[in-house]
């Protein structure tokens, strides 16, 4: 008799709490405004990264096509693994003295770990990190980008 | 006939109810690439031999040849689920060998982000466990809370799982101007889901049945294997380092070691549980006494540690995790030992599994927590 008992006791209990468990999935069913999910592809006009995220290193420029980068090879330094390099050159300012500057800095993507640490060791705040995190690309030499954009010379102003 | 018949006495002769199996390394249930090499007997496993090393990646040797900031960056990458203590354990360990003192507000936010990730950890160990089970719908639910945090990670460190957060001397930057406010949200949030995990998994018959004197660890084992974490502390060993050698401001916060000696899947589980409140706990009592202050220390441009051999170990979501330097007195340290949780905690699988079926193998390893990068390394 006992036996009966208890196989029917652990039938009601495994139903009880299979309820129990329903009870709660069932709430979240009927109130989907308490869902966390975005719908990535479809929301990507409105989408906005948080300002810290590391999505990319990017150098910007401003209006007169200028950066503040003096091509000190600080942030290759302070790379873990060699994902920039510096190639410098040196240039003549209207005074007649021989000045190094950035000739082309390299930044190899798909060595970068967004560590963050170039971007904290510029001493002239060059080079900042971008959000943008779509860098799927077909080839694996688009990967390898050159900061500077063609043409652009350092900022007036910018102590070595 | 004869020659049948001999055929006969001998295939009687042949061991053949035992056989070998390998369980991955491509098993759904190992979450990485382990393999376990299972001696069974139908149904039974008898012995657990776990092969590692498929995704080892040198981290230990790689830090010979990088500078000690550099180090951090790699930490993230062992168990990405609690890169925060990871972090923090190198950083202390290079703060102490130059007897850097930090601010308090570097280490409250320290501990305060410990918790987090210790509380994120456990969320996706939760989903998990449901999903090794067959209950997939507590894989949606973990994810959805640990949102919130991955969030608030990104927010202040900017990237969720690898955020390179703690460096030596203090902190990569302040804690961004809406942490407070969203940290206190989510445990305003959290506080009410946590109970539903209870309800969820922790009643549910069939789990309790599958949990319950399954996958039994001695204290003596425990000690043996050097099984420590959660893992460990159901087994009696107490083991916390926040609580035996505190570090950053774990000695000024009140929180109970969750200690319990039954030693089976289920007290793993609901120590890992009791661990989220304790976790809430710690969280509220720093969140809003965060003192002003520096966010870090002005280090030098080239660290470099004085000759000798530094030790810090920290508590993370897994278990004790140590890092040993032995410094030459150059920029690069001369040998770096990450002694790993998870590693040791696999090896006493053998012991906790052996003489169950095998489907309850895949519901110890669950309890187990495991992190294959931090095995590997």
């Amino acid at each position: 008799m006992n036996a009966i008992f208890e196989y029917f006791g652990t039938i009601f209990k495994g139903v009880k709490t299979l309820l129990t468990g329903m009870k709660i999935t069932g709430k979240y069913v009927f109130t989907p405004w308490k869902h966390v999910t975005q719908q990535y592809p479809e929301n990507r006009e409105t989408l906005k990264m948080f300002d810290r995220y590391r999505g990319e290193v990017i150098m910007p420029h401003n209006e007169n096509n200028e950066h503040l980068c003096t091509g000190c090879g600080i942030c290759e330094l302070n790379c873990p693994n060699g994902s920039i390099e510096i190639i410098s050159k040196m240039v003549v300012s209207e005074d007649g003295k021989k000045k190094r500057a950035i000739d082309q800095h390299i930044y190899h993507l798909g060595m970068c770990t967004f560590c963050n640490l170039c971007v904290k060791a510029c001493p002239t705040g060059a080079i900042v990190m971008g959000q943008n995190f779509e860098h799927a690309v077909w080839d694996r030499s688009k990967l390898t980008k050159v900061l500077n954009q063609p043409g652009s010379k350092i900022a007036q102003g910018v102590k070595e | 006939m004869s020659e049948l018949k001999e055929i006969i006495i001998s295939s009687d002769k042949i061991h053949t109810d035992q056989y070998l199996v390998n369980m991955g390394p491509q098993h759904p249930s190992t979450h990485g690439v382990l393999r376990l090499l299972v001696q069974l007997e139908g149904e039974i496993v008898h012995h657990i031999q776990p092969h590692v090393g498929y995704i080892h990646s040198g981290i230990e040797k790689m830090c010979e040849a990088i500078s000690y900031p550099q180090i951090i960056h790699l930490t993230d990458r062992m168990d990405y689920l609690s890169a925060h203590m990871n972090n923090e354990a190198v950083a202390l360990c290079v703060e102490n060998a130059l007897q850097v003192e930090v601010p308090d507000r570097v280490k409250y936010i320290r501990t305060i982000m410990d918790e987090l990730s210790r509380l994120a950890s456990h969320q996706l160990w939760w989903c998990v466990m449901g999903m090794d089970l067959g209950a997939l719908t507590t894989f949606f639910y973990g994810l959805r809370d640990r949102e919130h945090i991955l969030d608030i990670f990104e927010e202040t460190c900017g990237a969720r799982l690898t955020v390179n957060y703690n460096v030596p001397g203090g902190l990569m930057f302040d804690i961004h101007p809406n942490f407070q406010k969203r940290v206190k949200d989510f445990l305003k949030e959290f506080k009410k889901k946590l109970p539903e995990y209870d309800q969820l998994l922790s009643d549910n018959v069939i789990f309790r049945e599958r949990t319950n004197n399954i996958g039994y660890l001695s204290l003596e084992d425990a000690i043996s294997w050097g099984v420590t974490g959660p893992s460990g502390r159901g087994s009696g060993f107490s083991c916390d380092v926040r609580k035996h050698e505190p570090y950053s401001a774990y000695p000024l916060v009140q929180f109970q070691e969750k200690l319990d000696t039954k030693g089976d899947s289920f007290t793993r589980y609901k120590l890992r549980i009791d661990e989220m409140w304790e976790s809430i706990r710690i969280i509220e009592q720093l969140i809003d006494n965060i003192p002003e202050g520096d966010y870090a220390v002005k280090m030098k441009g080239v660290i470099k540690l004085p000759e000798g051999e530094f030790y810090q170990r920290v508590e993370t979501a897994r278990g004790e995790f140590g890092v040993y330097i032995i410094s030459d007195g150059k920029k690069n340290p001369y040998r770096v030992k990450f002694r790993s949780p998870g590693f040791s905690n696999l090896f006493a699988l053998n012991k906790m599994a052996a003489g169950h079926k095998i489907a309850d193998l895949v519901a110890i390893m669950s309890t187990l927590d495991l992190v294959i990068p931090d095995i590997d390394r």
